[in-house]
């Protein structure tokens, strides 16, 4: 018997079985595409936040509310007890001297209203040097100036997509906008950018930080960046921020670098990573056990096919070979729809969150999930295929 | 213990043996108690020649099918297949003379489910390397042969038990083999269609074929020439069928009593 029959033979006796080909297949197909899908969402804002760091420029020190090193991988936020305020930016300006920039940022959801048009934005504010750290690409307009950081003026200037979602037919310059519940004018609207370190950039607001301060009703700022001259002063510059804040917030605070704060930030997302790989992991699993559940079920029913065709003749090659066709075709089509649908997913999804492939889950989810099918699928005929047609008619 | 046993002999004098068990036993070991299927049966079956094995259920007959037939491997003995012994066979080989020279009816059916009845007949001949065409040729005549020319297409939970049966058939004769073993062809069906199943047997024993059937019906075993009966393993008699019943003159006879009521 060749190999064309032992295809044909498979191929009726799949077609012959098709609820079981479809579970099976779709054990298959759950677990590549789930492990495809998460670890394409991990590995996209790995990437995505560590290369809008990096984008910054190798210059910035950020100085945290909170200590960060013993709160460990928790991050900012873990044992807050005292915020910064303007003041202590200030006092850092001066202290630094007139080359190095500093400033103080804010950062806090809120509504933004046009006429009956509603959205939930991200206000991001700073003082006038923001463009200085913020990389700010004006497709009209202008940022906010010294005068208006002084007189705390309500002036905003809107991510790329809050402007198409606001003012999806007109001009924004000069118009008002309502932010939670205030009048503010727009005075510039920048270029889409994708997302950054502070989240989705297109999705944020900007205005001056006092104003953002009386918005919120608090004296408060969220973190303070320092951009150095020259970027081989960037530990200098971090050395003597640590000092100025030390008598202030003794141990409550934590300043790093870029470098570090890149490194930081890669540890927490390569939890995130790794979290997600093991969901994936999980998924990968659960889709094994169902592949195993169809297979081992219908082992009483395949080992009485195996007896019957024994019984007319087959040898155990024709047996052997039928059982690993059947397998491989089952456990390759689910691969291939499941790296498909796991392909469409992630490019679905990069809509809302970065992604991006990576050829070792793939490669790995694939190869996983095709052995738990072609193994379920050929062990138990390999055993049945040994017995006499007598043992395997009447297996129960 | 075996009576007749000359008249049986000389049967087979001018006439090849095909199928001979020689002191076969089967022996099941179940939680450490022994179960004796088979306790040393001789038997010799002659080419061309029709057998009814009778018995009492449990008395070992289809264990002893399953062993002529080469589906199983007797205990103790040796079975041999047209002068060969078939002991020392590889399960390969074993496969090639299952395929070409016997054709097996089981009481069970035992078709492939979800499968047409053409497919399932087709099943021996796609083992036996024959082309696709050849193959479907000869599947729809031997379904024709057994009335289920107008059947290929369905499904065996689509047919009777009577139909089942027959495709059973048409697949035990579907390679033209040598010997047809058939174990209780008639138990699940009524009297017509198990005369019926008898006249298509009996067909195939006038075209020099070697049946063999088990039966649990004294009726059903005088359409053979030889009967041997079995009782807890052993072949406690033998007889020759001194007024063979022709299945197709009782179909005949049966036709023209239901068209007067
Ligand atoms: N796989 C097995 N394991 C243990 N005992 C078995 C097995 N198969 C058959 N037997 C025993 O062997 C004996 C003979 O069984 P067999 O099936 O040959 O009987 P039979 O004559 O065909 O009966 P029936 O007329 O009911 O079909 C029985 O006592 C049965 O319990
Ligand atoms: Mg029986």
């Amino acid at each position: 018997m060749n190999i064309f029959e032992s295809f044909r033979i498979a191929l009726r006796a799949l077609n012959a079985n098709k609820v079981r080909s479809i579970l099976t297949m779709l054990g298959v197909i759950i677990g590549v595409a789930a492990v495809i899908l998460l670890v394409a969402i991990g590995t996209g804002v790995q990437k995505e936040v560590t290369g809008s760091i990096e984008g910054l420029g190798s210059n910035l020190v950020f100085a945290f509310p909170g200590n960060i090193e013993e709160s460990g991988a928790g991050g900012p936020g873990g044992t807050i007890t005292k915020q910064f305020t303007i003041e202590d930016a200030d006092l850092i300006d001066r202290r630094l001297g007139p080359d190095e920039i500093v400033v103080p940022v804010i950062q806090a959801a809120a509504t933004l209203k046009v006429g009956n048009r509603e959205m939930r934005t991200t206000v991001a504010a700073g003082n006038e040097y923001s463009g200085e750290v913020f990389a700010a690409d004006y497709v009209d307009g202008r940022g906010y100036r010294r005068s208006e950081v002084q007189a705390a003026s309500r002036v905003v200037i809107l991510g790329s997509r809050v402007r198409d979602q606001l003012f999806p037919l007109r001009d924004p310059i000069g118009e008002t906008v309502d932010v939670n519940g205030q009048r503010f004018t727009v005075i510039g609207h920048v270029a889409s950018q994708g997302g950054s370190l502070t989240g989705d950039q297109d999705n944020q607001v900007f205005m001056p930080v006092t104003t953002a301060q009386r918005l919120l009703g608090t004296t408060d700022i969220s973190i303070i960046i320092i951009k150095a001259a020259d970027p081989e002063n960037v530990n200098s510059v971090q050395a003597q921020v640590e000092r100025i804040l030390k008598p202030r917030f003794g141990e409550e605070f934590s300043v790093f670098t870029q470098a570090q704060t890149l490194g930081i930030l890669s540890d927490l997302l390569g939890t995130l990573t790794v979290m997600l790989a093991g969901i994936a992991g999980i998924s990968l699993l659960v889709g094994g056990i169902g592949i195993m559940n169809i297979m081992l079920v219908s082992v009483s029913e395949r080992t009485r096919e195996i007896g019957i065709r024994k019984a007319v003749g087959a040898k155990t090659y024709d047996i052997l070979s039928q059982f690993v066709i059947e397998a491989v075709m089952l456990s390759v089509a689910g691969g291939v729809i499941g790296i498909v649908l796991g392909w469409v997913g992630s490019a679905a999804l990069s809509t809302v969150v970065p992604t991006e492939i990576t050829p070792w889950a793939v490669a790995l989810a694939f190869l996983f999930s095709a052995g738990v099918g072609i193994f379920f699928g050929v062990y138990p005929a390999y055993r049945a295929s040994r017995l006499d047609p007598i043992e395997a008619l009447r297996y129960e | 213990m075996v009576e007749n046993n000359d008249s049986v002999a000389a049967m087979c004098l001018d006439a090849r043996v095909v199928l001979e068990a020689r002191d076969v036993s089967k022996c099941y070991t179940l939680d450490e108690i022994e179960v004796h299927a088979l306790r040393g049966v001789d038997l010799q079956i002659c080419e061309g020649q029709m057998l009814s094995i009778m018995g009492p259920s449990g008395s070992g007959k289809s264990t002893l099918m399953h062993i002529i037939g080469l589906l199983d491997h007797p205990s103790n003995g040796s079975v041999t297949v047209e002068g060969e012994d078939v002991s020392d066979m590889e399960p390969n080989e074993l496969a090639a003379v299952r395929n070409q020279r016997i054709g097996f009816v089981f009481q069970a059916f035992n078709l492939l489910a979800r499968t047409s009845a053409q497919a399932n007949v087709e099943l021996p001949l796609i083992y036996s390397g024959l082309g696709g065409a050849e193959r479907a040729r000869k599947a729809r005549e031997a379904l024709e042969r057994v009335g289920l020319g107008d059947r290929l297409g369905h499904l065996p939970s689509q047919l009777s038990g009577g139909q089942q049966q027959r495709v059973a058939i048409a697949r035990a004769l579907v390679t033209e083999p040598s010997i047809v073993l058939a174990d209780e062809p008639t138990g699940n069906l009524d009297s017509r269609s198990g005369m019926e199943v008898m006249q298509i047997l009996q067909d195939l024993n006038d075209q020099g074929i070697t049946v063999v059937l088990v039966t649990h019906d004294p009726l059903v075993a005088k359409h053979a020439r030889r009967v041997v009966h079995l009782a807890d393993g052993r072949i406690v008699e033998e007889e020759i069928v001194k007024e063979r019943y022709i299945a197709r003159d009782r179909l005949a006879a049966l036709s023209t009593e239901e068209a007067h009521r």
